[in-house]
Order: structure tokens, then sequence, then C-alpha cells
């Protein structure tokens, strides 16, 4: 078997926010570093179902922001299909743009107002030249059944749609381009529990269909168990622990991922507080292990090292000193 | 109400009655129209002292509605309420007059909003949004609504409380928002606590502090809470009863554990169903979507959607009834 | 999700929003209902002026110099025996004419400076806006008698000036509102398409901006026509006989004791069109404004 291909590759990124200090009498404090992502190393492979789990802080809207070209890296490197992202220009460019397709967060306010579904879907037909214009309704129709839509809602305009089918015409219009990989950030959060449901199958069914490569960024690590094979958890800007999704949620070997596992609400299972404390500021980290400050089981040498990600048991890598090993959640 | 529905109120069971005093909020037939548009129908149901009752249901359910309805809050053009909510001695609360409503507001009753950004005036400092009610409702002095507010921010996990007094909301994050909202609504003491999706903006290891937090200050206290939720787990880890809205109407309720381990309504079914879980394989949701404000169905209005649903269902909407420890409001429960 | 009801065929939603918006409007507020229904009247009576005024605008009737209202002259006659209503009439014509002109120049001119500033921003959004700000510190009175000083005397010269002065307060909020636009997660979609930028001015960003441009534009005739008569009523608007009402609010001023119909009449005329789009405006804002305005149905 072939070794599959190589999409993106993130080496070492690091994207750092230079904060201005505030005033006081004395006059302006020195500039902070906020560092976003620091030091994230990640591949991405065809047909990979990824999940990047994080909280806020996390650094995952940053990633895919790399990932997307929208920002670019303030030291490592972000490669798609071994070039660099920011230097990408012309044709490479342009496939680049079509064969990377992104859903957002707020489906809605990622669609004109003022444009039908039928000219919403179209538009990416129309600018990567995929087909002739008198096939173009065709593609619009195949689309919308794809995603489980009537033919008929072409017409209609974004404002007269619920928030599930905005969902999906968001979905059609990244299917359009015929992507090959589709990055999607929390694209089935804030919906009803049904809805949800229904948006999953569809994405799951699509990617394996479809052969998608997906990115999925959210912070519901069931959402991220019912979709995505592979996971990478985020705290503070790099990843602590990524691995084979079922593995890393049976058996987790960073006590961060343990703590979110613990969290989420469980049927009649009593709550669990399983971290104190606030998610610290990213600005000016301490030394040593970023988690060292809420960890159950720091130690001496935590706060004093920051670990890189490496193997550990089971299979997956984590960021840990003293990962945990199966059997001791 | 047809002649055809009264009569078969007529012929349901009778709610079961508790002793009168232990009952502190009462909804009986509560119904809501909103320009027209029928937002709530026939909600009833109640909370005894000391417990905690979850609201739970999708969007355009009522569940937030009903909360505001509750602390006098549902105003507005188009607004016509009807019906019954009694609490404690106070009589029927949507017959109160707005400076009744002054006794009750912040003192009996505490409201916990879901966005603690926009919940909190973002002009006054923490310690000026926690002694006004201590001051204005309590009466206190300057120097006692001071010592109570370091008390009452310590009490929800605030350290360094004399400093936080000062601080403005945009310079605390949002679980701190959060706890300082907790704090105003604990303030005079309340009997009864509304929590209106009081953790759905904030990170889940987050969430569950906070979760702990109201549920602990509500005990030691000895005070109900209404949580207006969305997700079950959630409720079934936090609530002793619950009560499963749907378009505005009462598909379920009764004890949280009886109603969450065999749900006896298709919605519920359906809607435990779709709670994805980490074992999770397959989700069966329901087709379809939830009715529109024009559009409500006859009868129940799960029925488009359900897969159980008769001719019967679409005519007439099934009445609260007693079955299996619970009550079920549908033609073909089980 | 609460799709308003139009049988079979989907106009476009702000089309669909302005006929319902109105209707609304019309069945909620007396006021605003009256208002438009003379506004319309003035409209009909500026579309058929020749057919309606019972004389021309311009015969002077030799046989009744400054008569009162009477029988043959309904609102009397000024000191040239010209007949009042028709002149009102067909100044109706005239205040039209200048208040549309005279928005379209401010909004297109607006549009383009917004534009700009908006969407190219740094230095060059600097220095526009400073331009707006210095524009914006003088009444549009003023800065029209300042552009008619330099451009001259005629219904036209008062199109320019009327219009080049509203020029500053709309090219602020076409600003305001292609920054807004901007932000939207859509432009920044269609930008990841790969779409270029000028396309997504044209596809994007403009569509966005016209319509609250053009609501704007309804609240400012009758700022332009207010400005128009009063340029007239100083006497550096249009020249005379033209029947524009500011000018015949001058022409009756020296006759106010011993004929007041002279600029009673236009003047009555004029406050009372003003007074109902005025109204007219406020609703139509009211109603239409983005910044109040939720975009349509749009459930969870």
């Amino acid at each position: 078997m072939s070794k599959p291909e190589t999409l993106f590759r993130l080496l070492d990124a690091q994207k750092v926010y230079n904060i201005n200090g505030g005033w006081s009498l004395l006059g302006r404090s020195d500039p902070q570093q906020l560092a976003a992502l620091d030091g994230v190393t990640l591949t991405v492979e065809r047909g990979d179902s990824l999940a990047i789990v994080g909280e806020s802080g996390s650094g995952k809207s940053t990633l895919l922001r790399v990932l997307l070209g929208l920002t670019s890296t303030s030291e490592g490197r972000a490669l798609y299909r071994s070039q660099e992202i920011d230097s990408l220009t012309g044709d490479p460019r342009r496939l680049f743009q079509r064969e990377v397709a992104m859903i957002y967060q707020d489906a809605r306010g990622s669609l004109n107002p003022r444009m039908r579904v039928t000219d919403l879907i179209a538009e990416p037909l129309r600018h990567h030249q995929l087909c002739s214009e008198a096939k173009v309704p065709g593609r619009i129709t195949a689309l919308l059944e794809r995603v489980g839509l009537p033919a008929d809602i072409a017409e209609r305009y974004p404002s007269q749609l619920s928030g599930g089918q905005v969902r999906r015409i968001a979905i059609a219009r990244a299917l359009a381009a015929e992507p090959l990989v589709i990055v999607a950030d929390e694209a089935a959060s804030g919906l009803d529990v049904s809805t949800q449901a229904q948006l999953l199958n569809l994405l799951r069914d699509l990617q394996r269909d479809m052969g998608l490569t997906l990115v999925f960024i959210t912070h519901d690590l069931s959402v991220a168990s019912y979709l995505c094979s592979r996971i990478a958890v985020m705290y503070l800007g790099r990843i602590v622990e990524t691995g084979a999704t079922k593995s890393v949620l049976k058996a987790p070997a960073h006590p961060y991922t343990r703590a979110l596992l613990n969290a989420s609400p469980r049927f009649f299972e009593p709550i669990a507080e399983t971290l104190a404390g606030e998610i610290p500021s990213p600005i000016n980290l301490p030394p040593g292990c970023r988690f060292a400050g809420r960890c159950p089981d720091a130690q001496a040498a935590c706060r004093q090292t920051d670990p890189i990600l490496a193997e550990a048991d089971g299979g997956q890598k984590a960021a840990c000193l003293y990962p945990l090993t199966p059997g001791s959640v | 109400m047809t002649p055809t529905l009264a009569k078969l109120a007529e012929t349901a069971p009778p709610i079961i009655d508790r002793v009168q005093r232990d009952k502190l909020l009462r909804l009986s037939n509560v119904n809501l129209r909103r320009n027209g548009r029928s937002v709530l129908d026939n909600v009833s149901f109640e909370l005894m002292q000391g417990e905690t009752l979850g609201l739970v249901g999708e969007s355009g359910a009522g569940k937030s509605t009903i909360a505001l309805a509750a602390i006098g809050l549902l105003q507005g053009a188009g607004i016509d309420l009807a019906g019954e909510i009694r609490f404690a001695d106070h009589g029927n609360l949507l017959e109160l007059a707005e400076s009744e409503w002054a006794k009750l507001r912040g003192r009996q009753i505490g409201m916990i909003f879901q966005d603690a950004a926009s919940a909190l005036n973002p002009s006054y400092n923490v310690g000026r949004q926690l002694g006004d009610p201590l001051r204005r409702l309590l009466g206190l002095s300057r120097p006692d609504a001071r010592r109570r507010s370091i008390e009452l921010l310590e009490s929800v996990g605030l350290n360094d409380a004399e400093a936080r007094l000062k601080a403005f909301p945009h310079e605390l994050s949002g679980g701190m928002q959060q706890r300082v909202m907790i704090a105003i609504a604990l303030a005079c003491n309340p009997v009864l606590l509304l929590a209106d999706e009081p953790t759905s903006a904030l990170d889940v290891t987050i969430q569950a502090q906070i979760m702990q937090l109201i549920l602990n200050q509500t005990r030691t206290r000895g005070a109900s809470c209404i949580f207006v939720l969305h997700d079950l787990a959630l409720a079934s880890q936090t609530c002793d009863r619950i009560v499963v809205l749907y378009a505005g109407q009462v598909m379920e309720r009764g004890n949280a554990d009886v109603v969450l381990r065999r749900p006896l309504h298709p919605y519920t079914q359906a809607l435990k169903s779709c709670v994805i879980e980490l074992d999770t394989v397959t989700l069966t949701p329901p087709v379809g979507g939830i009715p529109s404000l024009d559009g409500m169905p006859q009868g129940c209005r799960f029925a488009p959607r359900c897969p159980r649903a008769t001719a019967k269902c679409a005519a007439f909407t099934p009445p609260l009834q007693s079955l299996e420890g619970r009550h079920v409001a549908c033609w073909h429960p089980g | 999700m609460t799709a308003i009801d139009i049988p079979s065929r989907n106009r476009n939603p702000a089309v669909r929003q302005l006929i319902a918006g109105l209707l609304r409007l019309f069945r909620g507020s007396p006021f605003f209902a009256a208002s438009a229904i003379v506004t319309l009247g003035f409209l009909a009576a500026a579309i058929f002026a020749p057919f309606v005024a019972p004389y021309s605008p311009t015969f002077q009737d030799s046989a009744a110099f400054m008569a009162p209202p009477g029988a043959s002259h309904w609102f009397g006659t000024d000191s040239f025996g010209q007949d009042l209503l028709s002149r009102v009439i067909h100044g109706t014509r005239y205040a039209f004419l200048i208040g549309f002109g005279a928005v379209l120049i401010g909004a297109l001119g607006g549009l383009a400076v917004g534009l700009a500033a908006g969407l190219i921003g740094g230095a060059l959004e600097w220095v526009l806006m400073r331009i707006v700000d210095a524009l914006l510190a003088l009444p549009s009175l003023v800065m029209a008698i300042a552009f008619i000083a330099i451009l001259g005397q005629g219904v036209d010269k008062v199109v320019y000036a009327v219009g080049i002065a509203l020029i500053g307060p709309f090219a602020r909020t076409v600003r305001a509102d292609v920054l807004q636009v901007r932000a939207q997660g859509f432009v920044e979609a269609a930008g990841l398409m790969g779409i270029n930028r000028l396309r997504i001015v044209w596809r994007h960003i403009l569509p966005n901006v016209i319509f609250p441009l053009s609501v704007q534009a309804t609240v400012r005739i009758s700022e332009a026509i207010l400005v128009s008569s009063g340029l007239s009523f100083l006497g550096i608007g249009v020249v005379p006989p033209t029947p524009d009402w500011g000018l015949m609010i001058s022409e009756g001023r020296a006759f106010v004791s011993f004929a007041p119909w002279m600029s009673g009449v236009p003047g009555a005329a004029l406050a009372l069109l003003l007074i109902a789009l005025s109204i007219v405006g406020d609703g139509v804002r009211e109603r239409f404004d983005p910044k109040l305005r939720t975009n349509g149905s749009g459930s969870k």
C-alpha cells in the first residue's frame, strides 16, 4: 500500500503577537508577548480525520488561520504539499484555495445575505471554472441533494432558512469546489441537539463517501470521537496530546486530557470538579510545563522543564514529564 | 380550549397534590401568546422547596421565556400571558403590579443569566453592582454592604475579594464574571434561583466548577433552583426534577432520574438518543425541524416528527397523565 | 423560523422586507399613513403639474394683482398676477427635482468617498475623513452658499451646491458601513476562495452598503429641499420667475401685512411637505435602519 500523501505539515509553528504595554504615570510599560501558537508540530495526511480540541486560549483558532493561509507564522513552518503556505502564488495558490475549503463557525455570517443560495453555491463553481455554465444548475441540485436539502431551496435567501439549513448550505458551498480538505471551525456547535446530530451524520457520511480529509475544530470530546479518527488536544498554544481518538479518550496520557474527559457531562454521573483555577493568560507564561499551575499531579520538575511531545504508553504522544499510564485514570 | 379538550381535561387524572406548605412554585396552565402566535401552550409544573428543577428543551421550546415570566421580566407590546404562576404565599405572580415585584425580584427570586458579559453593567465595578442590591433591597449601610460583598465573593470562590471589588467586568474572565453574577443573584438570600443556561458560554472545565458552585450554594441555603438547560446529560447530573419542553408544550416531566433513565415520551427518547457520548456509534435524530411560530401544528406539536404519531395526535393535544412515576403528555407513550 | 408568507415567488429579501415593513408602518401609525399620503399627493402634483394647475405659473392675470384667495384664484395671486395655486403646484416639481437631484449627487459622492476611505484605509482614509470632518463642521446651508458663490445661480447650480454639501454626511455613514461589512465572515470566505478584491467589492461589499445608503438618502431629501429653499429665499438660489417656494416666500415678504397669502401659501406648502417627509423618513429609518435591523428571520 502506498504511503498516504501528506497534505499539511506544521513544523514547530509559532505565532506571537506583541501586545503593547499599557500606559502608567511612569510611561509605557514593556511590550509583552502573546504566543497564540507556541510550537505546534502537526501532520495531516490525505484521508485523515483530525479533531483539534481545546478550550479558549488554546490557540485552535490561530492554528486554523495558519492552515488556511490567513495568518503567517512568526517562527517555524507551515507547509501544504511541501510548499510554504505563505509564499504560494499563482497557480499553486489557486490550487490551494480550491483544495482547502473552510466551514465557518458562524455559518450565517459566512453567507452573503443578499445572495440567493444558488448564487452562493455557484460562486466557487464559477470561480474555479469547474464546469460549463450550462451545467451549473445541475451541479447545484446535486450538491444540495448531497447535503440533504431540497432543490427548490436554491431560490431562497439565507435569511429565510433555519440555522441547520444554513450550515448545510455552507457545507454545500465548501463541497462545490471539490476540495481535498475540509477545515471546519466548530461547525456543529451552537445548534440544537437534534440538528447537531443530523449535521454530524452528514459530515461523517460525506467524509466516508468522498474520501475527504477533515480537520475539525471542536471543544466537545464526544463530537471529536464520533467524527474523527485522530485527535490533537491543545492547551495554551501547544499540542499536549495527540493520537488515535479512541485510544486517547479511553486512556489519556496527559492530565489535561483526563480533566477534559471528566469535565464533560455524562449521564447520571455526579458532577466532577476536575480542574481548579482558571485558564491562565498566555501572556508571558511561566517557565516549565504550561499546565503545571493547574495540574493535580504536578511535581517539582514540571515547573522547570517544558516537556515536548513524546511517545507515551498506548501509542499516543503526550507532552508530559510524567504521563498517565493506562489504568491510572 | 375547545369543548373536546375541556372534556378531556376533566377526565384526565388529577395532578398529585403535595402538602401545600412545601410547594414553592406552581405553574398552572400558563399560556403565552406573542403578537398572536402561541409561544407557551398550557404549561404546568411545580417546584418544591429545596429542589432543583431542570427546564430542558431545544430552541423555541419556551424555557427561557418561562424563567423570565417567573421573575416578571416578560414585557413588551403584544405579550398576552394567561394562567397562574403561584409563588410561595405571594399568590399569582402574573397578577402582580410592578411595585409589588420590587419586593420579590432580587430578594426572594434571583436570576442568573446566560451571558455574564452582557448581563453585568460594563460601566460599574463589581463592588458597586454587588453593593447595589444589598443596600437598596436589604437596606444595609455602606460599610456593612462592603463586608457582605466580600463575604459573598469569597463564597463564590473568588479569592482576593477586596481587590475584585474594584474590578470592572471586562477585566475578569468569563468564569469569574459568572461567579460575580451568581454572587449578585444570591446577595439577598433568595429562596428561588433561576439560572438560564448559566454555563453555556463557558469552557467545559469551568462549566463543572460553576455548576457545582450553584448547586452547593443553593443546597446550603435551602433554596430551590430552576435550571434552564439544553444539555440532557448535565440535567441528569444536577437536577432532582425535570420538565421536558418542545415548542411551548410540556412533553414529559417528573423525577429527573426516572424520566431520563427510561423516557416514555417519543420526544424525550429522541432527545436522549441525540446526545453524543464518547462511545456513541450511531446517532438517529428525528427528522425535520422545530415548527416555526407561524406554523404551529394543532394538537401535539411534536406529532409531525413523531414516529408514533396518529390522527388523534394531530387533532387533540394529549394532557399530562401520570404513568410509571412521572407525567407524560402523549397518546402513545412507552 | 419566521419566513414571511409571500406566495410562490421569492423576491429579493430587501424588496420583501421593504414591502412588508411599509405595510406594517401604514397599519401601525396613523401619522405615518397620513404623511405618506400627503407626500404622495405632492409627488403626484409634481408629476402632473401641467395638467393639474389651473393656470400657467408665469401667466400674469392683469385683472387680479395681489388678489386674495377667491373663486378664480383659489390661493390668490402675487404682485405680478400669477396664480399662487399654479405656482405652488409647479413649485412642487422644482422642490422634488432639486431634492432628489441633490441627494443623488450627495449619495454618489458620499459613496465614492466612503468606499475609498473604508476599503483603502491608511493615509488616504485619514485624509479623506479629515476633509469630511471639515465639511461636516459647517451647516449645509452655509456650505451651499459658499458653493453658489463659486458656481453662480440657477436651478442646476442649486442642485450641485446642495448636493456637494451633502457629500460629507453620506461619506461618513458609507465608510462606517463599509468597515462593518468588511469584517463580516462572508467577505473573508470569498477571499479564501481566491476571488480578487475588485470582484469582492462589487459582488459582496457594495450590495450590502447600498441598502443602508438608500435609507439615509430618503431621510436627507427633506434637508435638501429645505436648504435649497433657503438659498432661494436669500435670493441666491434659483432666479425669478421660477416658481420655487423659497423664492415665492421671499417675493411676498414686502407685502406680508396686507397680502399675507403671497408668502403664506408657499410657506405652508413647504412646511407641510417637509413635515410629511420627515415623518416618512423617520418611519422608514426606524423600520429599515441596518443598525437596528435584524437580518430577516434566521433562528438558531
